[in-house]
């Protein structure tokens, strides 16, 4: 029987771009559906009655949720090729707090940075640097954040990525001055088609950040 | 060699009663060691640089943090006994779903009832919504992965010793509100691991009183 794959998504989110980079590391044929978050489809409310959220994965139409357990689903399922996660309990385990770190702590950091003003927004840059350079500390000289091979915390992480710059505008921050070994992970990992392929164009990402403030935030 | 596994944890925390559950049910020996979070050990701000926070899993010399990474790390190291986790792929995930659901719900509902003034009618509202949504997906199953005890049992147990807190300020019964889940957790407390973890009902509730410096 054929695998059949969809993938409910929103295509700044940075939680589906794991998703989306993991089916791609495995060559994994699936079908991306965009979904408007303001008006979310009968399937995704069906799918992940709990949280509504996206991404869900539908495999042969049985959906997995949130994007840490979706990964570590695509790597058991298509063993095969280019493992995500180590072989070894104690390395996983590791990989598993640093993804629990990012999230944790990085969604709602990040958002202070662009979607707040004044001191609150002045706390969340200082949050969010020191966040990054925590995350630099662990990768090290390492090429990637499980060493020679692109893996699960890499995945992780890579997508705020494509948020960088938007931070850096409504932000007035200069992430490159401040982590530079971890600007050049970042670049290391776009060089790999998985993740060129699922991350959006940054220029696309601000557009979409400045929508939202002048959506929810009085200028 | 030996190994040489050590948690440091405080008896209350429902999270360390994860991790402590999870080694009896592999009957793993190991040194447990009383934290007193108001007076941290240097092990233990070496061990868990990044939180400073219990439980901490040490084998043989290496943390592992996070109570449910702590559990995963368990099953996977001693896979011999009693698996914690399925093996089939989507009943793994379905595991961790609801384990997840419960690490972002559960507690940060449940201490608002006691630990923050004036919240405790609106969030026991919200903990017995939780409750009966983790009971719908219990249905009519023995435990939540079904006939075995597992992850997300071992998940959600340890909250069953501060019912009696939550009912204190909550002004409630959630033994009446939510009998399904009850019944459960009396099904659970019949393993050997659950019942020398878990802490009487009432030490917690008096710790709590202490601790708010009620009578």
């Amino acid at each position: 029987m054929a695998n059949e794959v969809i993938l409910l998504d929103f295509w700044p989110s940075m939680f589906g771009m794991r998703t989306r980079i993991a089916l791609r590391e495995k060559g994994v044929e699936f079908e991306y559906r965009d979904e408007d978050l303001w008006n979310k489809s009968p399937l995704l409310l069906e799918t992940n009655p709990v949280h509504k959220k996206v991404p869900v994965l539908i495999h042969n139409s049985k959906p997995v949720c949130e994007s840490t357990i979706q990964v570590q689903y695509i790597d058991e399922v298509w063993s095969d090729k280019n493992p995500i996660l180590p072989s070894d309990p104690y390395q996983r385990a590791q990989a598993r707090f640093w993804v629990d770190f990012i999230d944790e702590k990085m969604y709602d950091a990040q958002r202070k940075v662009w979607g707040t003003k004044g001191e609150e927004q002045e706390t969340g840059k200082k949050e969010f640097i020191e966040l990054l350079k925590t995350l630099e500390s662990e990768l090290g000289d390492k090429t990637y954040f499980g060493g020679d091979d692109f893996g699960y915390v890499d995945i992780g992480l890579i997508g705020f990525y494509s948020w960088f710059h938007a931070y850096e505008k409504y932000g007035n921050l200069n992430i490159e001055s401040e982590c530079p070994k971890l600007i050049a992970w970042a670049k290391t990992c776009m060089q790999r088609e998985s993740v060129a392929k699922s991350l959006p164009d940054s220029e696309k990402v601000i557009e979409f950040v400045t929508e939202i403030r002048k959506k929810f935030m009085i200028e | 060699m030996a190994d040489e596994v050590i948690l440091l944890s405080v008896w209350a925390s429902m999270f360390g009663m994860r991790t402590r559950i999870a080694l009896e049910e592999k009957k793993v020996k190991y040194d447990y060691r009383e934290e007193d979070l108001w007076n941290k050990s240097s092990f233990l701000l070496e061990m868990n640089p990044v939180h400073k926070k219990i439980p901490v899993l040490i084998h043989n010399g290496k943390p592992v943090c996070e109570s449910l990474i702590q559990v995963e790390y368990i099953d996977e190291t001693w896979p011999g006994e009693n698996p914690l986790l399925p093996s089939d792929p989507y009943q793994r995930a379905h595991a961790k779903f609801w384990a997840d659901f419960i690490d972002k719900k559960v507690n940060v509902t449940a201490r608002r009832i006691w630990a923050i003034k004036g919240e405790e009618k609106e969030a026991s509202k919200e903990l017995i919504e939780i409750f009966k949504t983790l009971e719908s997906e219990l249905g009519d199953k023995h435990y939540f992965g079904g006939e075995t005890f597992g992850y997300v049992d071992i998940a959600l147990i340890g909250f069953y010793s501060w019912f009696g807190v939550y009912n204190k300020f909550g002004n409630m019964s959630l033994e009446s509100e939510c009998p399904e889940l009850t019944r459960w957790a009396k099904r659970c407390l019949q393993r050997e691991s659950v019942s020398k973890v878990l802490p009487e009902s009432e030490k917690v509730t008096k710790f709590i009183f202490q601790r708010l410096g009620l009578e």
